[in-house]
């Protein structure tokens, strides 16, 4: 099926104007995701270049220490809920039927409404620069949360609140397609990879997200009733709120990095014409993160309110969580080594997320020593840890995947050397500015503020230049996108000659993906193992046998 | 499910497998319900999690001064609710056997019983003497029954939509009655959930 | 493996190694450290810092070499070697980081004991209590000791063994500023004025909302939450004059709520003690006088009159 197939008048086309409808199709999902959630990065970066704007000068001048508090809260909120979410989720939607060979996703009209409720989450908390926006982080703890304005805070909370059903949605959709949907020959160890991570994403979505649900409904109480559950003037308990909050929130941050390191485990193979090393122990320290994750929230609370023990305990699980993870990096690493390495922008931004991930994970498994973070806790090497692992981590693998599927989803190749140029720009940005981060949090910088101690002054202004060179980096991206759409190189099916069964299919896939029911004639990595791919004629052979052997 | 890439030499290969998504589908929705209540029984989960905090830290629980719950109207309350359950698992043995007018019959009485429930709950709220906001055990009380409760509408809801469809001749069947499961399935969460929340607020 | 290629390895090891105990050891990261806590905190960030940056060196090493070594040559079109895994190599890199989280574990948990993190005695926690006097509504809580939470940082064992009594301050953290009360003399001021060489304890309480209590010479910080009291033991060494930052996000002026640490000799601080019994006893009427001006500062008209600037800033900020 390696042959392109070529897009014949009987069928029908993709219209534009299908992606501004209530569609129903997971393509067109996949793509209203990543483009929408790509449109909140841009609101979301140009918030971040507002603060690096702010603290390149101790003093608070650029902005009111208010509106500064604005900024980081709405910051933090978009870049968690309404860009790197709804990204992982948009490349779920567009690859998992493809990957396991069915024609959509086990609740197509349920998928729609879990995309649209990005927009309108999304919409409710840009409306609140407009009417009063949320300033108590993206953490929002109270008292701190109840006293600084309630309809702020009310925006805030109900947007949240439509972000988590929609991913909940999306996740119900995800586990159902998986398990219920592979082609038959598809046993649980022959599934690409990426498949793995979004089982593991989706079962801690399922298990973290309502209880933020629960934790933000007590909350509004507390906000517009009066009642005291979070509030300590009438008997309630504020610790309370930061057991429940980050109880999703910790999952949170391996549900934003999970889906790449799927996409890092798919990408890493191709490019070095190798299998991936180690399948196995991949696919289930996936497993074993999530279910980790779900044991280790108080990490997040080393300096609060918890007893010594708890502190103790939480401080073992995290550092655990080091083993898989390094399960997979050293899987990673052994991947390409002894590979034929091909150094296309996907293949650099793959190879650059394990560079820069790396950094953070370390930092991250400092910050679990409990006493070192008695130090460190809600400093600035916070704020580099987990820039690091969210920006270097989750982001770069995005980029990642975008190179390497856009023949896929158009069927014409992005343009390889501004594909590098936006690469370098940005692994060299990101160092600049979040690298020095480490070194003022351990001098004495704490996070959150606007005004601060002008001796810290000059790595502050390295960070804020790194930041402008990160604004520069995306330009690139936007028009090689942009650009490539028209008129880039066309692409075949199988433009990278990948072996799992999303490039079984046209470039651009049909409308329900396969022309036939597609056949697994190899597992998803068995590079350099079976027919040499010279011919596509012995791969059309060997579909036909195996289809005659299958009764067909 | 547009089938417009059919290619005339694969008409019956297509047809056959339509076939088969179709009966598969049937399964998928039950999963996807299973799926759903995992998540609702997380929030459950949160709440109750939130209270059993409040119970072990606070100095004192319910706090001074907090009228004792009346115990009688609540319990024969939770009896009349999980017996319901029974009751409506007789409506979808029912089904099974194709006997539409029993499903009627057996919803029709869950659905009463629920509303009973309801009924009940509502007027605990008017005889209480402590509000929403007289105190944090008070505040718990009234969240949490009144998440419930909210389930429990919501679930009666569903059962009076399956009532309506049955009127439709051949809806329901022994092969296909995924709403008459749904919403069998979703009354006894709410019923599990309730028994939970009771030896909690009620009895703990 | 040739026996060129294995001495390459070992060279590259050490190599990695001599770098990371060198700089694990001399990275200059940390401000100076004024207690014997800082320093404990210290040792185990230098040993994680030699380990972080031999792993660093490891991985980024490898993946640098491999991008350079293993590029596909432009007219070699076939796939690399089938190799699958190797269960051998797959069990030492999942042995490797267990052994190492298990030490860094243990010796955590060795420094977070000596700073007297697990002294059960001083880290008791009355659980949830009312925040101030004339909020305490019908349902306030009463207090009563459920003394199984611990919060925070007891006297250390050291200093138990050498029985020494801690001085004891209060401190309560309020928007947007610290308030430290002399339980012994009744003094209160807006810095914290400790003598060297006497082990501390301070009881932390906040306000409003949640604060935090952070000297980042003393590497030591917990948060204030209204309702709870928490404690911070330390025993300060180096005089000088170190800041006190407020870490928890507390409202818009939250970076401004900063002040001092003076570790002074006794002499010194003995006679600032004096100064202030003086300076309060004086002031005293003044502050009386501002009662009922504002509802949010009053419980603290008494304290605050030691400083009326502070006063003034105060009801500027609460706006
Ligand atoms: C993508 C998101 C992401 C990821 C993947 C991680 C990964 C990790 N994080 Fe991070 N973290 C955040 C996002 C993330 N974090 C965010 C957003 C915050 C701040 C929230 C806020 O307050 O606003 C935060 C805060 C945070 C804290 C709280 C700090 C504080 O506020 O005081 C802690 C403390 O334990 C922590 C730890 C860790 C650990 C141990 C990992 C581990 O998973 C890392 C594991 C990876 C490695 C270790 C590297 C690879 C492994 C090897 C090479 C093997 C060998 C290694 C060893 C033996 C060490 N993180
Ligand atoms: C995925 C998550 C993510 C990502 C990608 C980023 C990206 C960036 N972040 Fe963010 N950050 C968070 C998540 C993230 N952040 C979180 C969770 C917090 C905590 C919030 C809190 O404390 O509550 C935080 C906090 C935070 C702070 C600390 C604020 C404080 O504590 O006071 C800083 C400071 O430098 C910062 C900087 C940056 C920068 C420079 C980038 C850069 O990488 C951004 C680069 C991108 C751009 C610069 C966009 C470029 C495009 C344009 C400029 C185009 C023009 C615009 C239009 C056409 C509309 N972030
Ligand atoms: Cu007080 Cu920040
Ligand atoms: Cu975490």
């Amino acid at each position: 099926m390696t042959t392109p197939v070529s897009t014949s008048q009987t069928e029908p086309q993709r219209n534009w104007k299908d992606y501004f409808t209530f569609n129903t199709d997971h393509k067109v999902i996949g793509i209203q995701y990543l483009v929408t959630s790509f449109i909140f990065y841009l609101i979301g970066g140009a918030l971040a270049a507002a603060i690096r704007t702010e603290l390149a000068t101790p003093e608070s001048d650029f902005v009111d220490p208010e509106v500064y508090n604005q900024l980081f809260t709405v910051h933090g909120t978009v870049m968690i809920f309404l860009w790197i979410v709804p990204a992982g989720a948009g490349l779920a939607n567009y690859l998992i039927p493809l990957m396991i060979g069915a024609k959509d996703m086990a609740f197509p009209r349920l998928n729609a409404v879990a995309f649209w409720l990005i927009p309108v989450g999304g919409l409710l908390l840009m409306a609140s620069f407009f009417i009063e926006a949320p300033q108590a982080g993206w953490t929002s703890y109270p008292p701190l949360s109840l006293t600084m304005g309630q309809v702020g805070e009310e925006i805030w909370i109900l947007s949240v609140l439509i972000l988590g059903t929609s991913s909940i949605l999306g996740a119900i959709n995800f586990l159902a397609t998986i398990i219920k949907m592979r082609i038959p020959e598809m046993g649980w160890f022959d599934m690409p990879l990426f498949c793995w991570s979004m089982v593991a994403t989706a079962i801690m979505v399922l298990l973290s997200t309502p209880v933020l649900a629960a934790a933000l409904i007590m909350l509004s109480f507390d906000l517009l009733v009066g009642t005291s559950f979070f509030d300590p003037n009438g008997g309630g308990d504020p610790v309370v709120y930061q057991h429940m909050f980050w109880f999703y929130s910790h999952p949170a941050v391996y549900i934003m990095i999970l889906p790449f390191f799927g996409v890092i485990s798919d990408i890493l193979p191709v490019h070095a014409r190798k299998p991936i090393f180690g399948y196995r122990a991949i696919a289930l320290s996936s497993l074993a993160i999530s279910f980790l994750s779900l044991i280790v929230w108080a990490h997040h609370m080393f300096t609060t309110g918890t007893p010594a023990w708890l502190r103790i305990f939480f401080m073992a699980t995290t550092m655990a969580v080091a083993i898989p993870t390094g399960i997979k990096v050293f899987g990673w690493c052994a991947t390409i080594w002894g590979g034929k390495l091909r150094l296309n922008s996907a293949m650099l931004f793959g190879i650059g997320f394990v560079s820069s991930f790396v950094i953070g994970g370390l930092s991250g498994v400092m910050l679990a020593s409990t006493p070192f973070d008695l130090h460190a806790h809600d400093t600035y090497f916070v704020v580099g840890h987990f820039h690091y692992v969210l920006f270097g981590g989750s982001v770069l693998g995005l980029f990642g995947a975008i190179y390497h599927w856009f023949p896929k989803m158009t069927g014409r190749y992005m343009n390889e050397f501004w594909g590098k140029v936006h690469f370098w720009l940005t692994l060299i940005g990101l160092n600049i500015t979040f690298l020095p981060m480490h070194e003022l949090g351990l001098e004495g910088m704490n996070r959150r503020i606007a005004i601060y101690d002008a001796e810290f002054q000059p790595l502050n202004v390295v960070a804020t230049l790194g930041s402008y060179l990160l604004a520069v980096s995306t330009f690139p991206f936007m028009i090689n996108v942009v650009w490539a759409i028209f008129k880039g190189q066309p692409a075949s099916g199988n433009p990278w000659k990948a072996l799992t069964l999303e490039w079984q299919t046209s470039s651009p896939p049909l409308i329900e993906n396969f022309e036939e029911e597609p056949v697994l004639w190899c597992g998803p990595y068995d590079y350099g193992i079976d027919v040499p791919p010279e011919d596509q004629q012995s791969v059309q052979e060997l579909l036909s046998e195996v289809k005659t052997d299958m009764g067909r | 499910m547009q089938g417009s890439t059919v290619n005339p030499s694969q008409e019956e290969l297509q047809y056959a497998e339509t076939a088969t998504t179709e009966q598969e589908h049937e399964d998928h929705r039950m999963f996807g319900v299973v799926l759903f209540l995992v998540a609702e029984s997380m929030i459950f989960f949160g709440l109750f999690s939130a209270y059993l905090i409040y119970y072990f830290v606070m100095p004192e629980w319910p706090p001074e001064g907090t009228p004792e719950l009346e115990l009688l109207l609540p319990g024969v309350n939770s009896l009349i609710l999980i017996s319901s359950s029974f009751v409506m698992h007789r409506g979808q043995t029912a089904i099974k056997n194709d006997d539409v007018s029993g499903l009627r019959f057996w919803f029709t009485l869950t659905a009463i019983m629920g509303a009973i429930f309801l009924g009940g709950q509502v007027y605990e709220y008017s005889t209480l003497e402590f509000g929403l906001t007289t105190n944090l055990f008070a505040s718990c009380f009234y969240v949490l029954t009144g998440f419930h409760g909210m389930h429990v509408t919501l679930g009666l809801f569903l059962i009076l939509f399956v009532l309506l469809r049955s009127r439709r001749d051949n809806h329901y069947s022994s092969e296909s009655h995924f709403g008459v499961e749904a919403s069998e399935l979703y009354w006894h969460f709410v019923d599990v959930v309730w028994i939970i929340l009771f030896g909690l607020v009620y009895l703990l | 493996m040739t026996t060129a290629n294995k001495i390459t390895i070992i060279v590259l090891a050490i190599l990695i190694a001599i770098i990371s105990l060198w700089y694990g050891q001399n990275h200059g990261l940390l401000p100076a450290a004024v207690a014997p806590e800082a320093e404990a905190i210290d040792g185990l960030f230098d040993f994680m810092m030699i380990i972080a940056t031999g792993l660093f060196l490891l991985i980024q090493g490898l993946l640098i070499y491999t991008a350079i070594r293993f590029r596909r040559k432009p007219s070699d079109d076939t796939d690399g070697p089938p190799i699958e895994g190797n269960v051998a190599l797959e069990i030492v890199w999942t042995g490797i980081p267990t052994v190492i989280v298990l030490i860094l574990s243990i010796y955590s948990f060795e420094v977070y004991s000596t700073i007297g993190g697990l002294n059960p005695k001083a880290a008791k926690d009355e659980g949830p209590q009312p925040v101030a006097e004339e909020t305490q509504s019908e349902q306030g809580l009463m207090a009563s000791a459920s003394d199984y939470l611990a919060l925070g940082l007891g006297e250390s064992p050291a200093n138990q063994a050498k029985n020494l009594t801690p001085l004891s301050i209060d401190v309560n953290a309020i928007q947007y500023a610290f308030l430290f009360t002399y339980p012994d003399t009744g003094v209160v001021a807006s810095e914290l004025h400790v003598p060297v060489g006497q082990p501390i304890q301070l009881n932390i309480s906040a306000g409003d909302v949640i604060h935090a209590f952070w000297v980042p010479q003393l590497r030591l910080k917990q948060d204030a939450i209204p309702g709870r009291e928490a404690q911070l033991s330390f025993t300060p060494e180096k005089p000088g004059t170190y800041p006190i930052i407020c870490a928890e996000l507390c409202g818009p002026y939250h970076g401004a709520m900063k002040t001092n640490l003076i570790i002074e000799s006794q002499q010194d601080y003995e006679a600032w003690l004096q100064q202030q019994q003086v300076a309060q006893s004086e002031s005293l009427d003044n502050a009386v006088a501002l009662e009922n001006s504002n509802s949010l500062l009053t419980p603290y008209a008494n304290q605050l009159g030691v400083n009326q600037q502070l006063l003034d800033e105060l009801k500027a900020y609460s706006q």
